[in-house]
């Protein structure tokens, strides 16, 4: 069993953060690399992409919202309880240099995944503007660490209730247009948000790389469920990414495979809902 | 000696017993094993029929070299403890061997009852050994040699990577073998389905290696959790490595993206290991096709379509380029897909798939094919006919097409020669590779093969590492 050492609730308590320990994942972890979670014995394998390692302590950390069954058998487990299997590190590193001045740009738990490779892009000696968006002000993670990471720290809300009101898009071309020596930009959330930031950065000409999470199985190549479309070629995320050139991804595709199991999961997280409100 | 052989099979006309199966029309929609085992009875009195030949073609024809006549005169005398320790000493998986072999072209092909009447049923018989061993044996191990010191790590655990560990465990070396998957068994585990091989069988031989005395660590990724050298570093002595081949080969045609189209790795691993027939008790879901698909003619292809019909679908068709003569499934699997009503569309290919708004797959564009020329694999090659496009309704599209070799653990090793198809090269006598102190077997080597194929790989570099272990490279 994985034990889960530390565990916390953030934004109104739909993203769960979870400190596990596992000394050989975290020894061989790098920024942009994820892990396959398996609660127990009847659970799925699910693929999340590290937050933190800590080698001296052997954790890592996960952050996830909760978004169906398996994710809420992740946030019943207790400090103490733990996960039955942890696979990984799987997929490539983040591929970290000096370029000079970079744009990161973060929706949703996808901040959480951001924030290791927004530190190294920093201590590798760029200059990062970090932009980050939610829906509003509670809902926003890990602005503290995220204004540590990175050398300027921006806010975007859908309702401006915190930052500026509106979307990443609109301060990132603010960004773009201030910024013309920016050399590259990371954009990691929602499909939606990677596909118009990808969009914009494009018009500028600015490279992007784009974190995916698609559905897998095993996460070592092996059964091509998290087939992507890149550049008109197939890739698997699982060991060809999980980072691709954002300009390159058929986002529509992503999209349309991510429903896959809708229905299936839709009933299988209300079953799991009603069991655990009447216990 | 052809003489006294020919008396008594004058002597003995006992007609080969059949293994009593699941009804087809039963079967064919729930997840129990088809065949149900011979009692003691009929082993014993299958047993009869063998000539206890004095140079057995049969064992010719057995990658492991099982020594089949000792073992079947052994259940003719109704010593069924003697008979299974007997297979032990050379084969140490029999329960699934007995179930997956294509024995029909290894040990019951070459047997000389089979040039006249049908051949001894070997397969059944070694069947039978391993499964009463297992509901009432005595539990009593085979002998071990002293510890030599030694340390092993086994990286995959299949069917060649159990072979390994079961030889050297009983010479005395220290040995872990390392599964990438939360469970081990390799492909005896994500990709035979229960149907042909329940995974209690699969675990009981593993928990059989355990009692010996192997170590089992699961979700190893070796090639990312921790590196061949950094293995030799933590102080062991020799890798094997029988990874199998796993890299799903897809059909790169138009429309191969859309939902309702998975690799038969993907659609068998979800069945299997994930045991998502059973959803949604258990969390891991499987696309329930109504009208389903199945390209390719293969064992997986049978395994994929067979599991296709047993999760309720209307309609399974296999679809095939080639003809029937052609087909690379074994006999008994395609006759008993047959028998569960599996359709078969033979000389066709598709073109590309066809899908909805949703991006969820409604069909396929294909052609006819006639056959032509003799290819690279001697079979006569697919060739289309003119004109003769067509479609095919479908929701559910598994591609069984073969595997190629997957790159995760070859190219965290760079001083690891592979072939141009990315294949480990391996010694075929030893297994040895060119990396010192590192042998590789199965379909990381040869590309998709049979278990008892990787076995036997298994089996020549378990002899090659002791071989190492005792006397230097």
């Amino acid at each position: 069993m994985f034990k889960i050492v530390k565990r916390q609730e953030m934004a109104e308590g739909t993203v769960i953060l979870n400190e596990i320990q596992a000394p050989l994942i975290a020894r061989k972890a790098k920024p942009g690399q994820f892990v396959i979670l398996k609660a127990n014995e009847a659970g799925e394998r699910v693929p999340l992409t590290m937050a933190e390692t800590n080698p001296d302590k052997g954790t890592i950390t996960i952050i996830y919202m909760v978004v169906g069954k398996s994710t809420a058998l992740f946030r019943d487990l207790k400090v103490g309880e733990g996960y039955q299997d942890i696979i990984g590190p799987l997929g490539k590193p983040t591929h970290i240099e000096k370029v000079g001045k970079v744009v990161c740009v973060g929706g949703g738990t996808g901040i959480a995944v951001l924030h290791p490779i927004t530190r190294a892009l920093k201590e590798a000696g760029n200059h990062v503007i970090c932009i980050l968006g939610s829906r509003k002000k509670d809902l926003l993670i890990m602005e503290e660490q995220m204004k540590a990471a990175s050398s300027d720290l921006r806010i975007c809300t859908d309702d401006g209730s915190y930052g500026r009101k509106g979307f990443v898009t609109e301060e990132l071309k603010d960004t773009l247009e201030a910024n013309k020596d920016i050399k590259m930009a990371v954009a990691i959330g929602p499909v939606p948000m990677m596909k118009f930031v990808s969009k914009l950065t494009k018009e500028y000409n600015v490279k992007t790389v784009v974190s995916l999470n698609p559905i897998m199985v095993d996460g070592t190549g092996m059964c091509g469920g998290c087939r992507v479309t890149i550049g008109g070629q197939t890739k698997f995320a699982c060991v060809d990414g999980p980072e691709f050139d954002g300009h390159q991804v058929d986002y529509d595709e992503l999209m349309k495979r991510l429903q896959a199991y809708c229905a299936e999961e839709k009933n299988c997280y209300n079953d799991y809902c009603t069991l655990r409100d009447a216990s | 000696m052809a003489e006294q052989e020919a008396k008594k099979e004058k002597k003995e006309k006992i007609a080969r017993h059949p293994m009593p199966e699941q009804a087809p029309e039963v079967r064919k929609r729930n997840f129990k094993e088809v065949p149900l085992g011979y009692t003691p009875e009929t082993a014993m009195k299958e047993a009869e029929r063998c000539l206890q030949c004095k140079n057995p073609s049969c064992v010719q024809g057995c990658p492991v070299g099982v020594d089949i006549p000792g073992f079947i005169k052994l259940i003719k005398e109704g010593d069924f403890k003697a008979a299974i320790r007997n297979l032990w000493t050379k084969n140490s998986l029999p329960a699934v061997c007995g179930r997956v072999c294509p024995q029909e072209g290894q040990c019951e092909g070459l047997c000389i009852v089979g040039k006249k009447d049908k051949p001894v049923a070997i397969g059944n018989l070694e069947r039978f050994a391993a499964d009463h061993e297992r509901m009432h044996g005595t539990g009593e191990l085979p002998p071990k040699q002293k510890p030599t010191g030694k340390k092993v790590a086994v990286v995959g655990s299949g069917p060649s990577g159990l072979t390994v560990a079961g030889d050297l465990i009983v010479k005395g070396h220290d040995v872990t073998v390392m599964e990438a998957f939360h469970k081990p068994g390799g492909v005896l585990v994500y990709g035979i389905p229960e149907f042909r091989l329940p995974k209690e069988i699969v675990f009981s031989e593993v928990n059989f290696m355990g009692r010996l005395g192997v170590k089992v660590e699961c979700n190893a990724v070796v090639g990312r959790t921790v590196s061949l050298d950094e293995l030799f570093e933590q102080g062991y002595d020799a890798i094997y490595l029988g990874v199998g081949a796993g890299l799903p080969r897809f059909m790169n045609i138009p429309g191969e993206n859309l939902i309702g189209i998975l690799s038969a790795n993907e659609y068998l691993t979800r069945a299997n290991l994930m045991k998502a027939y059973l959803f949604p008790e258990v969390d891991t879901p499987i696309p329930k096709g109504k009208d389903v698909i199945v390209l390719g003619a293969g064992n997986v292809a049978m395994d994929s379509a067979r599991t296709a019909m047993r999760l309720g679908a209307d309609r399974v068709r296999i679809v095939y380029r080639r003809s029937r003569e052609e087909m690379p499934a074994r006999a008994a699997e395609i006759h008993h897909a047959e028998e569960e009503g599996i359709e078969f569309f033979l000389l066709t290919n598709p073109t590309r798939f066809l899908g909805n708004e949703q991006g969820r797959l409604t069909g396929m564009e294909c052609l006819k094919m006639e056959l032509g020329e003799p290819d690279d694999s001697g079979r006569r090659k697919p060739v289309p006919v003119k004109g003769s496009e067509f479609k095919m309704d479908c929701d559910l599209v598994v591609v069984a097409v073969g595997s190629g070799a997957n790159p995760l653990l070859t190219q965290s090793t760079p001083d690891m020669k592979l072939n141009r198809s990315g294949y480990i090269i391996a010694d075929p006598e030893t297994g040895k590779t060119t990396k010192k102190g590192v042998w590789a077997g199965g379909d990381i080597v040869t590309g998709a093969a049979t278990v008892i194929l990787a076995m036997g790989a298994g089996r020549k570099a378990a002899d090659s590492i002791h071989k190492y272990l005792t006397f230097g490279w």
